[in-house]
């Protein structure tokens, strides 16, 4: 019952939230100032992620591979498919849900507990769509950059943990990135971030703009907000699979 | 002119406001008054559609506010300017951004336009040299007087205040009473103020409506209230013993 009282609220909130704005130009503001809050801010933490997963990868690939009848090509290789396929879209995509949702669902929580939401009503803007859609938009455009540079990052951890270790050669290792390179996978992989942007942004922001009560309701909705949005994107993350690889 | 007839506001099974029929005239200071729990900020939340109301109407001159779908009550609201009790100023924006956001959003006047109403209305508000600080750099009063500078910008017809003066010392309260006063007069505005201030209550009350229970329990204006014999208001507002002498002194 409760889940369906959630999608009711979630798509009423959605309604508002892509309901035509005020002023196209105010919101252009907003959007260039959230990508920059949310986007641009996230490269660090995206980045020490992928290369330290990269690298992990690579070391765990070159030991559990280790057998003569196993090209080492296939390092390489496999730590590409891993990082385009799965871990730049959908693991980064959970960190990012973590540290984007739970900022947007305390930034706007406690805008609902201060009365600024009402401020907003009171003016005549329509509050969910000034606070929420900058927030989508600005994820939906930013978060595959950091997919492209996170599977960047992340192949060239690997490429430096086969020099520094020297667990294999580096250069089989590039061969091994190059080789039989789908750019459908690339396709693949920013559909789904794309995808998860937009259900981090909203579900956290459904969270926050819902949220009543006091600071400790605000860290309650934050938490589900985190929680929902992970659930969630690990739901899409499986049909997102079978309806573009498979179905 | 603001005009309320039985209004009834109840939440799940308890009835917050019963039957409130009142008028808030234009160019007053209309106030308020009530214990804490007695229902004033809902009727100020009701009287801007923050509270859908049960039963009843709230007109704004001739047009039923209380009736009106979505769209029309965001029309009549870039009328109303409201001050919020903590001010509800946007924490990410700077003082001179907060007051232009309604401009930004409501007006095609050109960005120098947006900067001189802005200063017109900071200068108003007596706020000089604080443009470009964020509200959390600012004091407690300051804030009332961005609030205020913001809910004027737009030049509206109809104020609302929340507890204008709580958390604000005797001196600052007197001067964002006597703005408010001065503004509702200037640009004859129907201003209704929440409050149990009780130095706003004497000093710019022309109209008051006393709240007890969720009933409308007593109104007249701040002449009237020291000859009142209501009970409860008399236990309200005479609660103190300074105004215990001021009401003596009077009779």
């Amino acid at each position: 019952m409760r889940f369906f009282e959630f999608l009711g609220k979630y798509y009423i909130l959605m309604t508002k939230v892509f309901s035509r704005p005020e002023k196209i130009k105010i919101y252009r503001k907003r959007i260039l100032f959230e990508m920059e809050a949310l986007g641009f801010n996230s490269i660090g933490i995206a980045a020490i992620i992928s290369v330290f997963m990269g690298a992990v990868v690579t070391l765990q690939m070159s030991i559990n591979l280790e057998s003569p009848f196993i090209p080492q090509v296939l390092i390489g290789y496999a730590t590409r498919e891993v990082m385009i396929m799965e871990f730049s879209s959908t693991v980064v995509a959970l960190i990012l849900a973590g540290k984007v949702g739970s900022n947007i669902a305390s930034e706007i929580g406690t805008m609902r507990i201060t009365e600024q939401i009402d401020a907003l009503e009171i003016m005549g803007v329509n509050s969910a769509g000034y606070l929420i859609l900058p927030k989508i938009i600005a994820t939906v455009l930013f978060f595959p950059f950091l997919t492209v540079l996170s599977i960047g990052i992340g192949c060239a951890g690997g490429y430096f943990v086969s020099i520094l270790t020297g667990i294999m050669n580096p250069d089989t290792y590039i061969d091994g990135l190059k080789m039989d390179f789908k750019p459908f996978s690339i396709t693949y992989s920013l559909i789904k971030t794309a995808v998860f942007a937009a259900i981090i942004t909203s579900i956290s922001g459904f969270y926050g703009y819902y949220a009543k009560g006091n600071s400790l309701e605000v860290g309650k909705a934050s938490t589900k907000a985190v929680v929902v949005s992970s659930i969630t994107i690990l739901i899409f993350n499986l049909i997102i699979t079978q309806l573009i690889l498979i179905g | 002119m603001i005009r309320t007839e039985n209004l009834v506001k109840s939440f799940n099974d308890r009835t917050v406001l019963n039957n409130i029929t009142t008028v808030f005239e234009q160019g007053k200071t209309n106030l308020i008054i009530g214990q804490s729990g007695s229902g004033k900020t809902v009727l100020l939340k009701s009287l801007v559609g923050l509270h859908p109301i049960d039963s009843g109407s709230i007109y704004y001159d001739d047009v039923c506010f209380s009736s009106l779908g979505f769209k029309e009550m965001k029309d009549i609201r870039q009328h109303i300017g409201m001050i919020f009790q903590g001010g509800a100023l946007l924490d990410s924006s700077t003082v001179e951004d907060n007051v232009k956001l309604p401009l930004d959003l409501f007006t095609n006047q050109s960005e120098e336009e947006k900067l001189e109403r802005v200063n017109f209305c900071l200068n108003r508000v007596e706020l000089l040299n604080s443009n470009k600080r964020y509200p959390a750099e600012i004091s407690g009063g300051m804030v009332k007087r961005v609030a205020i500078a913001r809910a004027i910008v737009l030049n509206p017809k109809y104020l609302f205040c929340d507890e204008p003066n709580s958390g604000l010392d005797p001196v600052t309260s007197c001067v964002i009473d006597n703005l408010i006063k001065e503004i509702t007069q200037e640009y004859q505005i129907t201003t209704i103020i929440n409050t149990h201030d009780m130095n706003s209550v004497m000093e710019i009350g022309d109209k008051i409506v006393y709240i007890h229970q969720g009933n409308k329990w007593w109104e007249g204006s701040n002449d009237d209230i020291l000859r009142s014999d209501n009970k409860e208001l008399n236990e309200f507002v005479f609660a103190s013993a300074m105004a215990k002498r001021a009401k003596l002194a009077t009779l």
